[in-house]
């Protein structure tokens, strides 16, 4: 496919990894901030093609991963009520709350819908005018607009038999915790590309100069990660702290304005908690006032839910880059991705999951620096 | 989950007062939400995540990426079978 193809030419892969290593005096560590971008370095095996002076360690880009226990519990429980229909993106049906998950919920007869867009869901609340349609509204700032323009849509067109739970979280906050944590070991980012196509860079040229850190906006095929990566190295070995844009072909400065306008008549920052890492200041979204009505968490009160997570689950520590998923005893034993015990083996974009599906968990040695080809 | 394909735009239309579209991925035909891309042009190629276009992506930065990388490629390919242990020659490329 056109735009997607050429980021995968292997030769042109290898000559990036040679570039790297010919920069290289000394050793990094670069935090990929994307679950997209964490998948593609290990469906390409991208960390065993670079050099072993450049250490990859996984962010906390992934929303699903991210999504707090009493959320997905109140997701569970608002599904569980007979009028309503409950519709989720499909990477959130298998993802387990404290007592079951929205697949067993639908086998024991709840009305759970897999969507591929929001916008179905308001199809889905005109056909069905006597139930009540809930979206899962989970999320980056790639998704917000999405939807903001469904719920906008919905009182356009006076659908009043349709709400969304929304859980949306915001990536530079995010990046600001890591930095600021004592035992932060991250020296330079790859920025989230699809994220800055809808927000742009500004925000994160702020957190560049405040913590002097390399922040290169990168795609998600091969090409643009090694390039990304390139970019981050030629900065630490040269003593710069810069925000660069590797993704250009859709990323600009000011992002998406349309989209920017949208967001923000629908939503407004709040505090928000990440599962796994806890209550982030200014990191999420939560409706306008006046879109309350659409707010599934006040149409269904749903009563507060004591939860529990694993005590033997290190993902909060792998989510801000401290730990790799095959240093958790758990991974791959007791933790799977049909048992998952907590955030990151949850989704396919969450690092253990990652390396749990492409077979990380069998023991096989990294090749090293050899430039390897590029797998599709 | 933040998943964005690149494909061609087909039409373009209004419905229930959205901007709309047809987009082509490598044959494979879907009804996207236009409504943040509102200059795009039938024949552009817009990134969709679920179901709504968030960029129009720009041939011309593509072109130019894509072109800087392969003469990237081409240079190296000229220090190729030269000793690895002294690549200084390589200087002055990035």
């Amino acid at each position: 496919m056109k735009y997607l193809d050429e980021y995968r030419d292997e030769r042109l892969a290898n000559k990036l990894v040679q570039e790297i290593e010919r920069c290289l005096t000394r050793a990094w560590t670069i935090m990929e901030v994307c679950g997209g971008q964490t998948h593609s370095i290990v469906k390409h095996g991208i960390d065993y093609l670079l050099p072993k002076g450049v250490e990859l360690v996984h962010g906390p880009g992934c929303p699903v991963c991210v999504t707090p226990l009493e959320m997905i519990d109140k997701a569970h429980a608002i599904a569980s009520h007979p009028e309503v229909i409950f519709c989720s993106f499909g990477d959130m049906v298998r993802v387990p709350g404290s007592r079951t998950d929205l697949f067993r919920l639908k086998s024991k007869g709840a009305d759970v819908r897999i969507v591929y867009s929001p916008l179905d869901c308001l199809r889905i609340a005109q056909s069905n005018p006597e139930r009540q349609v809930v979206s899962f509204a989970i999320g980056f700032e790639t998704t917000a607009p999405a939807n903001a323009i469904t719920v906008h849509q919905a009182r356009q067109l006076g659908i009043h038999n349709f709400s969304l739970l929304v859980s949306h979280v915001r990536v530079p906050p995010a990046i600001t915790s890591i930095l600021q944590s004592p035992q932060n070991r991250v020296q330079g980012f790859l920025g989230p590309g699809h994220v800055c196509t809808i927000m742009g860079y500004q925000e994160y040229q702020a957190i560049s100069a405040a913590y002097k850190v390399p922040i290169v906006i990168t795609g998600f095929e091969p090409l643009d990660i090694l390039e990304g990566v390139l970019r981050v190295v030629r900065q630490l070995e040269e003593g710069r702290a810069e925000v660069d844009n590797q993704y250009s072909r859709v990323v600009t400065h000011s992002g998406n304005l349309a989209a920017h306008q949208i967001i923000w008549q629908v939503f407004e920052v709040c505090d928000q908690k990440w599962r796994g890492v806890g209550t982030i200041p200014q990191s999420g979204y939560k409706l306008q006032p006046e879109f309350e009505a659409y707010d599934a968490a006040r149409v269904f009160a749903v009563e507060e839910i004591d939860t529990e997570e694993s005590a033997i689950c290190i993902s909060g520590q792998i989510l801000r880059g401290l730990k790799k998923p095959h240093e958790c005893p758990a991974f791959g034993k007791q933790c799977t991705p049909q048992h998952p015990l907590g955030a990151t083996m949850v989704s396919a974009e969450g690092a253990c999951a990652a390396y749990y599906n492409y077979g990380r968990h069998l023991g096989v040695e990294p090749a090293g620096s050899q430039p390897l080809g590029v797998s599709q | 989950m933040c998943l964005a394909i690149p494909g061609r735009i087909l039409e373009i239309y209004e419905e229930h007062g959205l901007r709309m579209g047809r987009i082509d991925f490598g044959g494979t035909i879907r009804k996207c939400c236009l409504q943040c891309i509102p200059d795009a042009l039938v024949g552009e190629y817009a990134l969709v995540h679920v179901g709504f276009a968030i960029s129009t992506v720009d041939a011309e930065e593509a072109a130019r990426t894509y072109k800087l990388l392969e003469e990237m490629g081409e240079i190296m390919a000229q220090f190729d079978g030269e000793d690895a242990e002294t690549p200084e020659g390589l200087g002055g490329q990035s």
